[in-house]
């Protein structure tokens, strides 16, 4: 365990010395920045329409105009966290192999699971920050300016955090085999095949077409990273636009719990598939 | 027998269709100075990184410190300089060092001092607190160096160290060898540069197509073959002629003799044999023949290709 830790260690201060931890600090700020001074002017125009003695329903409306633009920004930061796992890992140990500094690191002795799971480690801590910066930023700005909270805020933001660690843990994996930009097609490629196919799959299920529904569910085996998107915005959403299934963060079919363990075990299976390589890899 | 530092057995290595290390049986002992010489691709590093447990050996085994390769603690035992000391640039040598310290389970206070130690050794003491980023080539190679002393090492593995060195360098080099030696530390050095490898080396292997081809014991150098240089005046031709007793190669010009001998140890009696015959001896100079010659004669002019 201690081996691991001073990988870890070492993983993250490699993020910060490489300036990756103030890019992501400073773009990251910037979005919140943005998205808040947006929220602003579009609630504002929403809140100008309203009567002045606002009936139950526009309240209603109001929080449901809150949720809508609360999922537009969490699904932005889904993304970018995604890319962020992506890219953190997607060099790590194809890049240290290529260039020769993981050789004086694996002769000391430690076993070279550790070092996999070393940087594992750091990276989920620096893709927790992230996440708590832009996810967290973004919930605080609606909060502070609307005092709306979407329902089941900490077990929605927990998904995100997941989706970007299976993202993370797979450009991880593949890291250990082939070369930084094989890893970053591969990742992305599977990404955007889970994306169309979560999109199949919600607009099938509004057609009731059962084909189509399948098409998702198969895509999201492949890598869960839509599927979770959607738990997480399921767990979100606004009870009106529920019921009338109405934005297109209204999730109709929504992905079950069994596949929210499914993507735990694919982010375990993905870390095993990492460690197994990198240990029978000649360096 | 006492445990060796190094002991493979038939140790081979397969690259898809490329054998790189073909069957590399060797024994070096513990406290040794041991010089791996071969021309480029001959599998001298191939056959470091299988003894390193960096790369997985196709078949045969090996063993260092008695341990089989790969054993993690004998590894917090053995020290490694790699080739390219491609390090983590982001890191400052004292942070390079704390970080490598710690992976070989060092305690903080032992550690902190070897540090200062080791820096003041290599010279960069003064850029203790500087990133690698900034460091020269040899500078890299000196804070290598620093990494591979850390645990105070019984084997040190050093894959052409002196490769980025100036001359100054390369002297550290070989005096931190010198060093190890005394200390008892077996160093298994890589190498092409045949004078470092005579100035430091108790014993060498020439390795050829990934297989040793002859191990030399580096003291026996000194009572081998030697080419003479005599300049006297009287050489007659039967002189010329009677010095085949004692060696061959033997070329006459004017007052000018050359022969290679077959020990030094006759070089008195051909004086004497001289002197007897009425010749004028103004010098015998004896030039040892070199490691490089040696090198040439086993692997062959086209360097094993």
């Amino acid at each position: 365990m201690n081996k691991i830790w001073i990988v870890a260690r070492m993983t993250f201060r490699e993020a910060i010395r490489r300036r990756i931890v103030l890019t992501g600090l400073v773009l990251g700020t910037l979005f919140l920045i943005i998205f808040s001074i947006g929220f602003r002017m579009i609630y504002g125009a929403i809140n100008a329409e309203m009567t002045e003695a606002a009936n139950a329903m526009q309240r209603v409306w109001q929080s449901e105009a809150a949720n809508f633009f609360l999922q537009v920004g969490l699904y932005a930061v889904a993304f970018l966290s995604v890319a962020m796992g992506a890219l953190l890992s997607a060099d790590t140990l194809a890049g240290e192999i290529s260039s020769g500094t993981i050789q004086t690191i694996v002769t000391k002795p430690l076993r070279r699971s550790e070092v996999v799971l070393g940087k594992w480690l750091g990276f989920a801590g620096l893709l927790a920050l992230y996440c708590l910066l832009m996810a967290g930023g973004i919930s605080l700005s609606v909060f502070l300016q609307t005092g709306y909270t979407a329902p089941n805020l900490l077990t929605g933001l927990s998904l995100l955090y997941l989706e970007a660690l299976v993202v993370m843990t797979v450009s991880l994996a593949c890291s250990s085999a082939m070369p930084a930009l094989a890893t970053g097609a591969l990742v992305f490629g599977l990404y955007g095949l889970a994306f169309i196919g979560g999109w199949i799959e919600q607009i099938g299920a509004i057609f009731r077409n059962q084909t189509a529904v399948q098409v998702g569910i198969v895509t999201s085996l492949l890598i869960p990273t839509e599927a979770i998107w959607r738990r997480a915005s399921f767990e979100m959403q606004a009870p009106l636009s529920a019921a009338l299934q109405m934005t297109p963060f209204t999730t109709i079919s929504v992905p079950s719990t069994l596949m929210v363990g499914y993507a735990i075990v694919y982010l375990l299976a993905a870390l095993w598939v990492a460690i197994n390589t990198f240990q029978h890899r000649d360096i | 027998m006492t445990v060796a530092a190094i002991e493979t057995e038939g140790l081979r290595k397969v690259f898809g269709d490329n054998t790189a290390v073909k069957g590399l049986t060797l024994r070096v002992a513990q406290g040794e100075v041991f010089g791996f010489l071969g021309p480029n691709g001959a599998g001298k590093t191939t056959s470091m990184k299988m003894l390193l447990g960096l790369v997985a050996p196709t078949s045969g085994s090996a063993s260092l410190l008695g341990a089989p390769i790969g054993d993690r603690p004998t590894l917090a035992r053995v020290g490694f300089l790699p080739e390219h000391f491609r390090f983590q640039e982001w890191l400052t040598a004292d942070e390079f060092l704390q970080v490598h310290g710690e992976l070989l389970g060092m305690e903080i206070e032992a550690l902190k001092a070897r540090k200062g130690e080791l820096l003041e050794r290599v010279g960069l003491s003064a850029f203790r607190n500087k990133l690698l980023r900034t460091f020269s080539k040899g500078m890299l190679q000196r804070i290598g160096l620093a990494q591979a002393l850390l645990n105070h090492p019984a084997l040190v593995f050093l894959d052409e160290p002196t490769s980025g060195l100036d001359p100054v360098g390369r002297r550290l080099v070989r005096d931190v060898i010198h060093e190890l030696r005394q200390a008892g530390t077996c160093v298994f050095l890589n190498s092409h540069l045949l004078s470092e490898i005579e100035v430091t080396c108790d014993r060498v292997a020439f390795i050829r197509h990934g297989e040793v081809v002859r191990i030399l014991d580096l003291a026996s150098l000194d009572g081998n073959r030697s080419a003479v240089t005599i300049r006297a005046a009287g050489l007659t031709p039967e002189i010329v002629a009677t010095m085949s007793r004692w060696g061959e190669d033997i070329h006459a010009n004017g007052e000018q003799l050359t022969l290679t001998i077959r020990n030094e140890e006759h070089l008195p009696e051909i004086n004497k044999y001289l002197v007897a015959h009425g010749a004028r001896v103004y010098a015998i100079t004896p030039e040892r023949i070199s490691l490089e010659d040696i090198f040439i004669e086993t692997v062959g002019k086209d360097g094993g290709l």
